[in-house]
């Protein structure tokens, strides 16, 4: 059972309700495919991915930025037991899906970079050590499906 | 995963940018270290002060961006011309090189919070390369 503090919560929330999901969706996501090109293996069905400028306007990428950002609201919504929430999700991306977990981790890391870049000065060292824990949470709860 | 000599180019020109900040981009990334992986302050248990504006952290983030700073103009040869380094690091501060990685990411999020408009994902990618040959210059003389 993860133990939030206050402080952590409402950064959280705060986070959530300022970001503009389509854009930190698609840019998190285009991120990842360019910076860590080995985690394109995953997207075979988005045409063209060759080039960054290819990448950050892929109207595939874009949407699929939606999807993940729908999926962590979904956490933010459910703060106190995410483990619970993303069980189908975990098992999805295990078994049908079967991404290697290790990506979880490249993609909050892009995550984290963007949102600290849409949010400038607001994201302090401790807004940015919740993001993190909360990032850390949902990662940990989407690999405890994989057997 | 090698520098090329794009990434070279990128990292050259991306440093001349944030240069005159690499004090307060050394001091944040340290206090973003230190708050968000709280293991990492096991290194600085000597300091009195690890807080966030404090004069050892201040003090630290320049001289780890100095290293930086020295880093890009032996991008050439990182692991010659890091050898000195490397060997205080492995020998002296014996410093877990797991934890490059970790102060590499918090550096990269406080170029993305001071140059959002410079820090482009391909400037991202090639400075992530370049932060990783840094450390694995590094942990050269470890063993």
């Amino acid at each position: 059972m993860v133990k939030w503090s206050d402080f952590e919560r409402a950064a959280i929330q705060d986070i959530f309700s300022k970001i503009n999901y389509d854009v930190v969706g698609c840019a998190a996501l285009s991120r990842c495919l360019i910076v860590y090109p080995w985690t394109q293996r995953y997207f075979g069905g988005f045409g063209n991915l060759y080039n960054a400028a290819a990448i950050t306007s892929n109207p595939k990428v874009a949407a699929h930025g939606k999807v993940i950002m729908a999926g962590l609201e979904k956490a933010v919504k459910n703060m106190d037991d995410i483990k619970t929430t993303y069980k189908d999700l975990s098992v999805l991306h295990s078994e049908k899906l079967q991404v290697d977990p290790d990506n979880f981790n490249l993609l909050a890391d892009c995550l984290t970079i963007v949102v600290a870049g849409q949010m400038g000065a607001a994201f302090t060292p401790e807004v940015h050590g919740a993001f993190q824990k909360f990032l850390a949470v949902v990662v940990a709860s989407l690999r405890k499906q994989y057997h | 995963m090698s520098l090329t000599a794009k990434d070279k180019e990128t990292v050259k020109a991306f440093w001349a940018k944030v240069a005159p900040k690499a004090e307060d981009i050394g001091q944040d990334a340290l206090s973003r270290m230190l708050a968000v992986y709280p293991q990492t302050k096991t290194y600085f248990s000597h300091w009195k002060d690890m807080s966030a504006g404090s004069a050892p952290v201040k003090k630290h983030g320049a001289t780890v961006m100095g290293g930086v700073a020295d880093a890009v103009t032996k991008i050439d040869d990182l692991t010659s011309g890091l050898l000195s380094l490397s060997e205080l690091h492995a020998f002296t501060l014996r410093v877990d090189p797991a934890n490059f990685k970790i102060l590499a990411h918090n550096i990269l999020v406080v170029f993305a919070i001071k140059f959002p408009s410079d820090f482009t994902p391909e400037v991202h990618v090639s400075v992530d390369k370049f932060l990783a040959a840094l450390a694995r210059a590094l942990s050269e003389k470890y063993r």
